[in-house]
């Protein structure tokens, strides 16, 4: 099916790259993060109202199982680089000082690969260690 | 040429509509999730594969006023966004751009997300004991 969006320009089409400089790359993964996000959000909401408690025992073991460990480890690879993406825009849309700007970026990235090493090491730990 | 001509000069009119409410909703629940949501998480399954005291800690947040109000607002958070990007992934497609689809379909968005979120705090708080 033809795209119900009509181009702007042919030149935009030639070059394929747009305003960003990267094409639609940044675009596309925020929606494929998003899908991912969907399933694994809703699966992980549900899983843990449906736990009998949520005590250190019980979230433990239930951690620990591989069909348990390996969609949370998913979780947090989806739902962290969607959240990367998504407040990189709002520093792009909101800090228009150049230097401020590059430093909100990397302070972003920095962010992101801390809690994201923190969280997969600590899924990987319970569902090793036990 | 004018140098201090106003470029948008109504930029500074505008009124409360649902439809760019949603807009704006989306991106405050998505940065609640990528800050306060993900600091959460991060601190449950680092306590949880810490030690019993540490998840004990984070248990003991997690059940104080503050830590509620926090769960509270972050389960609004997760179903704004959810709803809400639904809405965008659809959108996405060329679909429900006319002025009447744009407000009836961000009118459902707020209504299904608060109906959720109080779904999931009523099963929990009565349904589970807390």
């Amino acid at each position: 099916m033809a795209s119900r969006f009509t181009s702007g320009t042919g030149l935009k089409k030639v070059r394929g790259l747009g305003s960003a400089k990267s094409g639609v790359h940044h675009w596309w993964l925020q929606r494929v993060t998003a899908v991912g996000n969907f399933v694994l959000a809703l699966w992980f909401l549900v899983s843990l109202l449906l736990l009998p408690a949520l005590d250190y025992a019980t979230v433990i073991s239930w951690i620990a199982q591989p069909l348990v460990a390996v969609p949370l480890a998913l979780l947090v690879i989806s739902v962290f680089w969607h959240f990367r993406l998504g407040v990189q825009v709002m520093i792009e849309d909101y800090v228009h000082d150049g230097g401020l700007r590059t430093l909100s970026l990397i302070a972003l990235t920095f962010y992101t690969v801390l809690t994201a090493a923190t969280a997969l090491f600590a899924i990987v730990k319970i569902a090793l260690g036990a | 040429m004018g140098q201090n001509r106003p470029l948008s000069p109504h930029l500074s009119i505008w009124k409360w509509r649902v439809n760019m409410a949603a807009s704006i909703f989306h991106r405050v629940s998505g940065h609640a999730l990528a800050f306060a949501g993900v600091l959460m998480l991060c601190w449950w399954l680092a306590a949880a594969a810490t030690s019993p005291e540490a998840y004990e800690t984070f248990l003991g947040f997690a059940n104080s006023w503050l830590g509620l109000v926090m769960l509270i607002g972050l389960t609004w958070s997760l179903f704004q966004h959810l709803c809400s990007g639904i809405r965008h992934l659809v959108m996405d497609t060329g679909r429900g751009y006319s002025l009447s689809v744009l407000k009836m379909s961000a009118t459902w968005v707020f209504a299904v997300a608060a109906l959720l979120t109080i779904l999931v705090w009523a099963y929990i708080l009565l349904g589970r004991g807390a």
